[in-house]
Formats: C-alpha cells, structure tokens, sequence
C-alpha cells in the first residue's frame, strides 16, 4: 500500500525586520498595533501615493540569497501582480515575476544519520506584504498595519521525498534567518509562514505528479510534518481507490490535526503580470553586491564544521549552533580554555554550567570541572591577607553590602596566586576572611 | 483693476496681492465659468489661502482635479471618487504652495484623463471659451478652457500623451509637457504610469517656464523622478544662440490645410531668425497610436484595479464607459498568452520610437511639428469615432511614448476663430531649448488674446 514517494516542495515567506516599510517610510513595526494605526498613503495604496523601494530590504532579500548559496541577478525590477481581495488594497501587489533578486540555490542538508540532501533553491524574490482580514460575526473588517511589510518569498523545488527533512529543512532555514538578522522569524507573529505543497508518485518515476496539494495556516514545524504526513497519508489512499488528489489549497486545522480543502483552483491563476511602471529596473554594480556578501556572516553549517574540526561532536556542534550567540558564546569561552574545547561544548549543550550569568562567571564555574587544582591553603590565607590589605576600598565596600565586590576580590586573589589555586576554595577562604572582625586582621 | 490677460510675470513684476487677483478671478469664475464649465462640481475654493511670500506671491492658479489636495475635492472627474478628500497634497501642490501660490479650485477633465476631449467627465463636458459648442480638447481641458477664457491667470494639467498639448492647442494657450521624470508624479492619480507628467498651461512660454521651475525637481517620494538640476528657466528664454530645428512630414500628413498654413508660417519666423530648418525623417506616429494604446491601456487596467468599491465609496458600476473600455483592453494586453504578443511587443516599439527621437536629434536641436491634425471639435464629435482620442492626439503621442518635453504655443486662428498649437519637442531634459525657440515663436506670431477676453467681460 505504501508504494508511493512523496513530492514535496517548500513556498516559505520571511518578514523582514527592517524600521521602514518596503515601499513607503511609515513603520514596519505593526505586531499588535491597534488596527491601521501604521499606515500611511502609500501602504493604504491611496490615489496618487507612490512606491519608493526600501534599499535596506533589497540587501537583505539578496543576503538571503546568498545563504541559501543563489544567483544572484544584477539586472532585476519588481512586477505588479494583480489578484482582486480586500486586504490588498491596490488591486496588486508589487512582487517580482521573471527577475528575481537571486535565483538557482542549494542547500545541503545534513541529516542526523550522518547523509545529506541537497535541496535545490527556486528563487528567493522580494515583495509586499498584504492587509489582514478579521472576521467578526457577519462582519469583515480589514486591518492594513500589515500592508506593504517587506516580505521575502523563498521557493525550494519539489526536492523532498518525506517530512523529517521539510521539518529539518525548515528549522535550519529559521536559524540561518536569525544569523543574518533581518527577521526575527518569528512563526507565533506570522513573521515567518511555511506552505508545503505535496503530491506521491510512484517510485522510479520522473516526472512531477500532474497535480498538487497546497496547505497553508501552519504555525508551527511540528505541524508542517503532521500536516505533511496526513497529506501524503490521504493521497496514498485516494489513489489507492483510483482516485486522482484534486489541485487545491488546503487549511491546517491544529486542534484535530486534519486538513480542509480551501479554495479549489480549476484553472492557473492569471495575475497579469507587468513591469511596476513606478520603480525603474535595477542595475545592481559589483561593489553592491560585494559589500552585501561582505557582510554575510558564518553561517551555521560552517560554524558546525569548525567547531567539529576543533574536536566537538557533530551533536554537540549542531546544538551550539542553533543559535548565534550561544555559538558566539561557545567561540569565547573555548579561547579561554585552549584545548578544552570538545569539553567546553558538553558543559553548554548539557547545561553543566550556565550561560545566562556572563563568561567570567561562565569560566570560574567550567575551571572546576575542566581543572581541579590543587590549592596551597597556607599561600592562600598569606595572599588573601594581602589582597585585602591592598584593596581597603572594595573590602570596605563590601562590607557596606555591595557583595558584587566579593567576585573582584576572588579575582584579585586568583591573579596573585598566578592560577594556582580552585577559585571556590578562594571564595570560601575569602568570604571567612572579610567576615573577621577588623582588628585581626591588622597586625604589623 | 483688471487682471485680465496678465500674464503671472506681468502680475509679479507689477507687485500684484495676491488675494485682490485671486477675488478678481474668483468673481470671473463664478460669472462665467456656468457657460464653460472649467472647474468640476464642489471644486472651486471661495477662500483665499497662501502666503503672499515666495516667488508666486500669492498669485492663484487652477490645478486639474487629478491632482490630490488637502483642501479640496479631488475626484479626476469620475464619479467613483465623487467627495472624495485627500489626506495629503500632491507634491506639485505642497511645492506651488511653498512657491506662494493659492488655488482657485479644481478644473474638469475626462474621467481618469481618460479622453482627448473632456466630454467624457462624469461631470459634464467642458465648452471651448471660442466657441461653446466645440471641446476644449483634454483632458487637461478645463485648464486649458479656464486660461483661456481669463478664469484663472494660469493652470497646471497633466499629460499622458497629449492631455497638456492638445488642450492648449485647441484654447490658444500654452502647454508644457515635461520631460518623463522631471516633475514628481506623487499625488497624480495615476493613468498610465509609465507616461503621466504633470505640467504648466499657462498664456505665455515665461510663464510656463516660471511654473516649471517650482514644479521641477526630484522627489523622494517618486522614484521615476531624477536628479537633474532644475534651471531658472525664466531667466533662460533670451538667446542668440542659432539653432537646427527639424521638421518631418511623417508630422504632416493629414494635417487640416489651415493648420499647415500656421506651421508653414511659423516655419519661416524661425527661418527668418536665422536659424537652421531641416528635413528629417521620422518612424510614422501612427506607431506611437497602437503603442499608446497597448500600454497605457495595460497601466490603467492596474491603476484603477484599487477602485472596487470596497473603499472609497462608489462600486465599478459607476465607472464610466471610457475607463471600463480601458480596463478590458488593458486586462486582456496583459492576459496569459497575449501578455507577449501585446504588452510585451508594444513596450519593443516604444523603444523603437525613443531610438527615433534620440537618432533625430544627433542632427537637430528641436524638431517643430503640428500639434493636432485639425481645430477643437464639436462636442459629440468623441462618441461617434472609437479611438477619437488617439486619432486627435496622433501627432503628440511619439513625444509622451519617448518621454521628452514639448510644447504647444498658439499659432494663430483658423478661419472659423478657432485657435490652432504648432509643437516643439526637445531632447531629454532640455526644456531649456525648447522653452527659448517657444519664446522667440511666440513673440514672431504674436497670437491675440484679446478678441477672447472681450467675450468674457
């Protein structure tokens, strides 16, 4: 029964967090605004308002690009594309049609058994974000805050045969968005949305099924795989009965964890599309592009195959990288501690220390367990003594309560002793010394 | 005092108020414009309002009711946007405002531009002031109409391809069509995108260059505008420089024996200067007809697509017959499997005509050409041709599709009394010399404005 490979291909769409929005200079920053407060007579699409294109967006759209390693088109423009609903309040929506940013991508994906996939890259094109309609009884209203938000569509080919991938897939594309840092891609804000499109076939066959399923309203990865797995489940079935999976546009529903047919589409849409007369064409020069792949940082599956050349398990390299600043933070601690590194990793992945208190207090807690050290306690209280001779201020401080002194003094101690003592012993040492009594500790 | 016939130079040099020659124009409208029905309906302002600073001083003009105000009415004449109040100023106004200029109101014109002619305003067709029973042209009609007969001592319209010209022509006025991108269309409802520009109808070339230098300039908020330097242009209009000016009969085939005659004579003023006359050869504008008729149909299919009734009050029924044409023919250009061999071909050839243009002023400075094939006609006249419009606007549809300036000056009137506009087009963003060969024509044909101003006094 179960003699059928999937087809599935991704359309996922990113909001892009820049201030202004893609066509006009009123705020892109609408999540939770009483409804059409961020608006203006651009996104309101108002008679005579114009488009003027957010430069900021356009060298994101490309970073994007970029990182899913993508042509990139140095002759490009946008396109109207036209489609009649209320919350788009032009008639169209200025996209790209036939000149994308950056074209031609690849993804290799790396999966947990150690194979990988390559996922072929569409296009990555930039447009406009619609209104939003709200539903209220028999009433509709349409709230246009959302109207004209920079939104980067990212088209994969039909380049998956099963929802672990998409799933994977998906995740690693939300923290290469993060890396770049030009979208929160958030799925809870509708800042990142993801539609599959699924059909089966037969094993060894070569073509693409002669139709498609598309499902939308999915906000979450785990609900991209059930919707999936539901999907490939109901098709195998249907043709099981000899039955041909109609072409149409599905809805998620969560709460049982089904699909629902939508909106059935008998014949291709025609969006009447044409160049925006409003924006002249691009002509991207070389140093544009170059300063944009300037500014791409490390990207993730490189990162893992540093960390992994500098000894951390493929595990423990992907879960640090997942998202950048515990990989940058990972990055700082492990130049503390040279040739810990692969131990410094299991410390962070397996939550031994915490990250959340700042590196310095990250190392004095990783150094007694990376390096028990053996302390002279008769060195010790000599140099304890002396630290708090030296620094009569912060011990004064400290015993006025401002406690913050006491990790100052333990690394005064800890330079003095040149290392060589277990920085929790210096603290227990110290904290016994600066509770005595002033006099004692003044003897000449 | 009378203002009458003065030109906005004359009125400045003079050191006119400006709120004594706005009630002066103010009371004209309201005694004559009944007859020709210059403004729209709800659009003429009865309160004086600019600072008396700034190089316009105050001094009131007319604006076509397809460019957005804070302040009054816009509706480009349909019906759809009937009431309708922008919540912003178009940037040529916000600019004329800063100029110190006030606004007697909003001037008639075909629904959406949509027309050669004005008849085909929601609101009623706009009468020749030379004679009621003719058009004025469009559809910068009602400007035209209201400079001409001494309603407003100066009018900005807009162009799509002849809209500014061909009014002017038809009213013994002036008409400037910038280049594509010198004036910052933001707050010009949109027709044909590609193509709109707004400019100055005005009674004399210095006037018009005067309006231009306020309207002129890149915007922020237009995109297709440029950065070019914006030039004192009234300063500009006196030079000796000699210059090759270039005529084509592909200009003149067709064109009504008197207009000819005009042209002939303007012809030889130049001659007579010392300047250069020479032959060239031209593609046929009757290309200029199909493209035009392509692309600006496939522009206005999506520009209007945001009327739907949902907002803005009026559904689709209430456009009118003009714009749904439009709208059909510009969706079905634009439609899957005719999208190549209509828009695609159409945009190749206006291509095609901007190479003509560039190749033809390797050689000349200014090419001079008719401005319509024949005199303003009668209204109905537009109801019994299809394509009216673009038979009548035949000889300034190459210019609008190549994106250069030209204009129209009076040349003289036809032996019925009706005014005929001898054209010149320039090269990219050389107003310059298309406003100084204007200049000197129109001191050599000296047109007379005054038999018109007589019917209105």
């Amino acid at each position: 029964m179960h003699d059928y490979v999937p087809v599935i291909g991704l359309e996922i769409h990113v909001q892009l967090g820049t201030k202004s929005k893609m066509f006009s200079r009123c705020s892109a920053d609408c999540f939770g605004k009483e409804p059409n407060s961020v608006v203006c007579p651009v996104s309101l699409g108002l008679p005579g308002a114009l488009p003027v294109p957010n430069k900021k967006a356009i060298q994101w759209a490309i970073l994007i690009g970029m990182a899913l390693n993508c042509k990139i088109n140095t002759v490009s423009k946008f396109d109207r594309k036209h489609y009649f609903y209320p919350d788009l309040p032009k008639g169209y929506q200025i996209s790209q049609y036939d000149e994308p940013f950056s074209y031609d991508g690849s993804y290799d994906l790396l999966r947990k058994d150690g194979s990988t996939k390559k996922i072929r890259i569409k296009r990555v094109h930039l447009e406009e974000d619609t209104g939003k309609l709200i539903h209220d009884g028999n009433d509709t209203l349409v709230d246009f805050n959302r109207t004209g938000v920079p939104l980067v569509e990212i088209v994969t080919e039909p380049d998956f045969d099963n929802s672990d991938d998409v799933k994977q897939f998906l995740e690693e594309l939300q923290v290469i968005v993060r890396y770049l840092k030009v979208s929160d891609a958030d799925m809870e804000k509708g800042s990142m949305r993801l539609e599959p499109n699924i059909s089966v076939r037969k094993p060894g066959q070569v073509e693409i099924p002669n139709y498609k399923v598309e499902i939308k309203n999915i906000n979450s990865f785990r609900f991209v795989k059930a919707a999936i797995d539901y999907e490939i489940k109901r098709h195998i079935e249907l043709l099981g009965n000899r039955e041909v999976p109609i072409q149409e546009t599905r809805g998620y529903q969560e709460q049982k964890g089904i699909t629902v047919s939508q909106r059935v589409k008998e014949t291709a849409e025609d969006y009447r599309y044409f160049p925006e007369p409003d924006i002249p064409p691009f002509e991207f020069t070389q140093d544009f592009i170059h300063d944009i792949r300037k500014s791409m940082p490390e990207l993730p599956n490189k990162k893992i195959a540093r960390f992994q050349s500098m000894g951390v398990s493929p595990h423990n390299a992907y879960i640090l990288t997942r998202d950048r600043s515990v990989a940058d933070f990972y990055e700082e601690a492990a130049q503390r501690f040279p040739d810990q590194s692969a131990k410094i990793a299991m410390l962070i992945v397996q939550k031994s220390v915490p990250i959340n208190q700042g590196i310095e207090e990250f190392c004095l807690r990783a150094v007694k367990i990376l390096l028990p050290i053996e302390t002279d306690l008769i060195i010790l209280s000599q140099t304890i003594r002396d630290v708090i001779r030296e620094h009569e201020e912060p011990v004064q401080s400290y015993k006025n309560g401002k406690e913050s002194v006491l990790m100052f003094l333990v690394g005064q101690v800890m330079k003095a002793m040149q290392g060589k003592a277990d920085a929790k012993t210096v603290k227990e040492e110290l904290l016994k010394e600066l509770k005595r009594p002033i006099s004692s500790t003044s003897y000449n | 005092m009378s203002f009458l016939g003065r030109s906005l130079a004359s009125l400045l040099s003079e050191g006119a108020v400006g709120n004594e020659v706005f009630e002066f124009f103010m009371k004209r409208i309201r005694t004559y414009d009944d007859k020709i029905h210059a403004f729209v309906p709800g659009g003429i302002a009865d309160i004086f309002s600019a600072a008396k600073t700034g190089v316009l001083c105050g001094l009131p003009l007319a604006l076509k009711d397809n460019i957005v105000t804070a302040n009054l009415p816009t509706t480009a004449s349909s019906k759809i946007l009937e009431g309708y109040i922008s919540p912003y100023d178009a940037t040529v106004v916000t600019g004329l405002q800063t100029a110190g200029a006030s606004f007697l109101g909003k001037t008639n014109l075909d629904a959406w531009a949509h027309g050669s002619s004005t008849e085909a305003s929601d609101f009623g067709p706009t009468s020749n002031p030379y004679n009621l029973e003719r058009v004025p042209g469009g559809s910068s009609g009602g400007s035209a109409a209201a400079v001409a007969a001494g309603l407003a001592p100066a009018a900005i319209g807009t162009e799509t391809a002849g809209s500014i010209r061909l009014p002017a022509a038809w009213c013994g006025v002036v008409g400037l069509k910038p280049t594509y991108g010198r004036v910052s269309r933001y707050g010009i409802i949109a027709m044909g995108s590609s193509w709109d520009c707004p400019g100055p109808i005005t009674q004399t070339v210095e006037d018009a260059a005067l309006l231009l230098e306020v309207i002129a300039g890149q915007d922020p908020k237009d995109a297709t505008s440029m950065s070019i330097p914006v030039e004192k242009w009234s300063k500009l209009l006196k030079t000796e420089k000699k210059l090759t000016i270039g005529y084509a009969d592909e200009y003149f085939k067709d064109v009504d024996p008197e207009i000819m005659a005009s042209v002939e004579n303007a012809m030889h003023a130049l001659e007579d200067r010392g300047h250069t006359l020479k032959k060239i050869t031209m593609l046929d504008p009757k290309y200029a007809i199909s493209v035009y008729m392509i692309l600006q149909r496939a522009e206005v299919s999506s520009n209007l697509a945001r009327y739907t009734g949902v907002r803005y009050g009026m559904n689709r029924t209430a456009f009118g017959k003009e714009a749904k044409k439009r709208i059909i023919l510009g969706a079905f250009v634009l439609s899957s499997g005719y999208v190549d061999e209509y828009y695609k071909k159409a945009a190749k050839v206006r291509y095609l005509l901007a190479q003509d243009f560039k190749k033809a002023f390797e050689d000349v400075d200014v090419i001079l050409a008719p401005t319509t094939p024949v005199t303003a006609t009668r209204i109905g006249d537009a109801d019994a041709y299809a394509f009216f419009g673009e038979m009548m606007d035949v000889l300034t549809e190459p210019a609008a599709a190549a994106g250069i300036p030209a204009i129209s000056i009076p040349a003289g009137l036809s032996e019925a009394g009706l005014p005929i506009g001898v054209q010149l087009m320039g090269k990219h963003f050389d107003e310059t010399t298309v406003l100084q060969i204007a200049y000197q024509l129109e001191q050599d044909l000296a047109f007379d404005r005054q038999a018109i101003f007589e019917k209105y006094a």
